[in-house]
């Protein structure tokens, strides 16, 4: 994972509202096995037609095609809890997503795979969208550490971050190396934890 | 001040708390399938973990596995990768399976509530959205991604910061053919798809009370659909009675010890919540979806909505939904024909949906241009309903009647709804694509799926007639 500093890029603006992961990274790629590979087919059913680039898409449109920033309208990541959607979509090249909402699963996911989702009024994503229509390249700087997002016309908006999950991006943790310091914790927890069910299985 | 039924959850399994850190919470069941698991396992190998409680994980095979004749080979070869990639896991780390052949084989969801395994007071995760189902029986469900499968395989545990608590209060009655499926696709419908975001929603009051188990998983499954973390009902006789007697769960002494300590889950009457709504369910009428989120639904009576009517957020989104489906606004339900009809899916494909549906087939005959598929949940919701005959009627009517599986709910395997086709469909999801490629879905209840794939097109399933004049309906 890539450790997250401050970075300008060019925004691709995606206008639609609950994008789902389903939409995100379709279902005929999720058989795979690996964590990898799943960036070319990013959005696939929008990107492509009969194999084939469908130009109409913002992500097969310069100078969109590399952007790192994705804009985008509420609800974004609603559905399938799929993983397979954030490593799609850092694999592809994308590092930030403003948009006014995420959905909670996706939301989360996102952090322990370098992405961050920003979240923004309506009104800030109104005037993002028109900045990108009228001047297709418009790009913004990211700064993680001070929570804070600006163009360089005097656009500046501020946002917020757990800083739990802050961290997360900053210094890439190790989750579970972080909870199994608490072993001694946990296993004292299990030792008085009733569960009353037993599964009677064979191997 | 009182606990709500959340709060006494996470209260009993917080192993340890720190200033604004997440929580470190404990899971007391963890629900596996093949596809959001297998790079769970390769993390762990990795890193030289192990898993710490391979007897509290449970495996199944359901996303994308054929549910045609499993005595043959699988032709979708990678598929077949995934699934034997979970067998090897699961015999490497000694986590109990039921995979193809066994027994007990079906949608996760289907399977955890049948074998007893999911029970009041719990918390139960699963790397699947719908995970959310097991809140029916006061148990905090949620869906995780790949990185938290390893974490809790791993530690038995999750990071996890707490939710805002929303209660759904339903009062009045269900109609007359009505099922809870309309109910909570009525639900979506007023307070829309993303309503529930970093909420958890205890659904409560008369309607809710008077639902059985089985409806009530039905609810709590489609609460992710409204962006919900978890969905949650008080456990009550209902649930106990439901649970006695299943494989996992205790007897004797070690039952009335399970029993006083599920009741102690309930919300106090003092209790807060951060946001409480209310709802009425004598209006709730046969819900369909005519659009590509579950909130984009109308009653069978009604149109599809006129743009202008529409609020003004909503326009665009409709827009682009319509299109996708086909449609037409100011199209009455009534008037939309179907090709497809699936019967499954984890939220609803147990015996009494079942039952429902095969009631309103009765002796009926399906559409010639309809294809339709009853996909049983699990291998002894499908043993079930061979005992009672029901099978037999779906097949005379020209339903295929299949294997468990995920099947056409998401179309991994064969079970595919082509290129604008138009499917009635019980499933939760009504996305683009989810069905297949261009595929156009229409969630209902099995009741409404079963008249559907008679008529061939949607009806009114309150005014389904009953045998004797039969003629009356069927075009
Ligand atoms: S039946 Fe559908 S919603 Fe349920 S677990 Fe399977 S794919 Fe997911």
């Amino acid at each position: 994972m890539k450790s997250f500093t401050r970075f300008t890029g060019i925004v691709a603006p995606l206008d639609a509202a609950n994008v789902d992961t389903d939409a995100i990274i379709p279902k005929q790629f999720l058989k795979r096995i690996e964590r990898t590979g799943f960036g070319e087919f990013l959005f696939y059913e929008w990107r492509y037609e009969d194999g084939k680039e469908k130009t109409d898409f913002v992500l097969n449109k310069e100078p969109y095609r590399h952007a790192p920033i994705l804009l985008a309208r509420k609800n974004f990541g609603c559905g399938s809890s799929r993983e397979h959607a954030p490593w799609a979509i850092a694999e592809y090249g994308i590092r930030v997503i403003i948009a006014p909402s995420f959905a909670d699963i996706f939301y989360n996911n996102c952090f322990k795979n370098g992405v961050l989702p920003v979240i923004l009024p309506e009104k800030d994503l109104e005037f993002l969208f028109e900045k990108t229509s009228k001047m297709p390249g418009y790009q913004l700087a990211i700064d993680l550490e001070k929570q804070r997002i600006e163009d360089t016309w005097g656009y500046m908006a501020e946002f917020e971050v757990a800083p739990y999950r802050k961290n997360q991006l900053l210094k890439g943790l190790d989750e579970i190396g972080s909870t199994l310091q608490a072993a001694e914790k946990i296993n004292s927890f299990e030792s008085t934890h009733k569960i009353f069910y037993k599964l009677e299985v064979s191997f | 001040m009182g606990k709500t039924l959340y709060e006494k959850i996470w209260n009993k399994h917080v192993v340890h708390e720190e200033g604004d850190q997440p929580s470190i919470l404990y899971i007391d069941l963890h629900l596996i399938h093949e596809v959001t698991s297998p790079q769970a396992f390769e993390g762990l190998r990795m890193n030289n973990r192990k898993v710490k409680r391979p007897e509290l994980t449970v495996a199944t095979m359901d996303h994308s596995i054929p549910t045609t004749d499993r005595t043959l080979p699988f032709r979708d070869e990678v598929a077949k990768k995934q699934v034997d990639a979970l067998a090897q896991n699961c015999k490497d780390f000694g986590i109990p399976l039921f995979d193809l052949h066994s027994p007990n084989q079906g949608i996760v969801h289907v399977i955890a509530p049948e074998l007893g395994i999911t029970q009041p007071g719990m918390t139960i995760v699963c790397g699947d959205s719908h995970t959310s189902t097991h809140g029916a029986f006061g148990a905090l469900a949620f869906g995780i991604g790949t990185s938290e499968v390893e974490h809790v395989l791993a530690t038995q545990t999750l990071k996890q910061f707490k939710a805002k608590t929303l209660a759904i209060n339903i009062n009045g009655a269900l109609p007359r053919g009505t099922t809870s499926k309309d109910l909570i696709l009525s639900l979506i419908g007023k307070y829309g798809h993303d309503f529930a975001t970093g909420y958890v929603v205890e659904y409560r009051g008369e309607a809710i009370r008077n639902l059985s188990m089985e409806e009530r998983m039905t609810v709590c499954n489609m609460s992710i659909e409204m962006g919900a973390r978890a969905g949650l009902i008080q456990p009550d006789e209902k649930t106990f009675a439901y649970l006695k007697g299943k494989q996992a769960v205790p007897q004797g002494k070690e039952w009335e010890e399970a029993l006083t300590e599920w009741k102690q889950f309930y919300t106090d009457k003092d209790a807060n919540f951060d946001l409480s709504v209310e709802f009425d369910a004598s209006h709730v009428t046969p819900q369909v979806t005519w659009g590509t989120n579950p909130g984009q639904v109308a009653g069978i009576t009604e149109a599809v909505p006129l743009l202008e009517n529409l609020p003004s957020d909503q326009v665009k989104p409709a827009k682009k939904a319509l299109q996708y489906m086909g449609l037409e606004p100011g199209m009455p339900i009534t008037e939309i024909e179907i090709n497809k009809v699936f019967i499954g899916s984890c939220t609803n494909s147990r015996i009494e949906d079942l039952r429902k549906a095969a009631k309103i087939v009765n002796d009926y005959k399906v559409a010639d241009h309809v294809e339709a598929l009853v996909v049983p949940g699990s291998q002894l919701v499908k043993k079930q309903a061979e005992a009672e005959g029901i099978h037999q009627i779906f097949i005379n009517a020209g339903f295929q009647w299949r294997e468990a599986g995920c099947s056409m709910c998401l179309g991994m395997n064969e079970d595919l709804v082509l290129p604008e086709e138009r499917c009635a469909s019980t499933s939760n999801r009504n996305f683009e694509g989810r069905q297949g490629r261009n595929a156009r879905t229409h969630l209902v209840s099995p009741e409404m799926a079963a008249a559907a794939a008679i008529a061939g097109r949607f009806v009114d399933v309150r005014e389904w007639p009953a045998r004797e004049s039969k003629e009356v309906i069927v075009k």
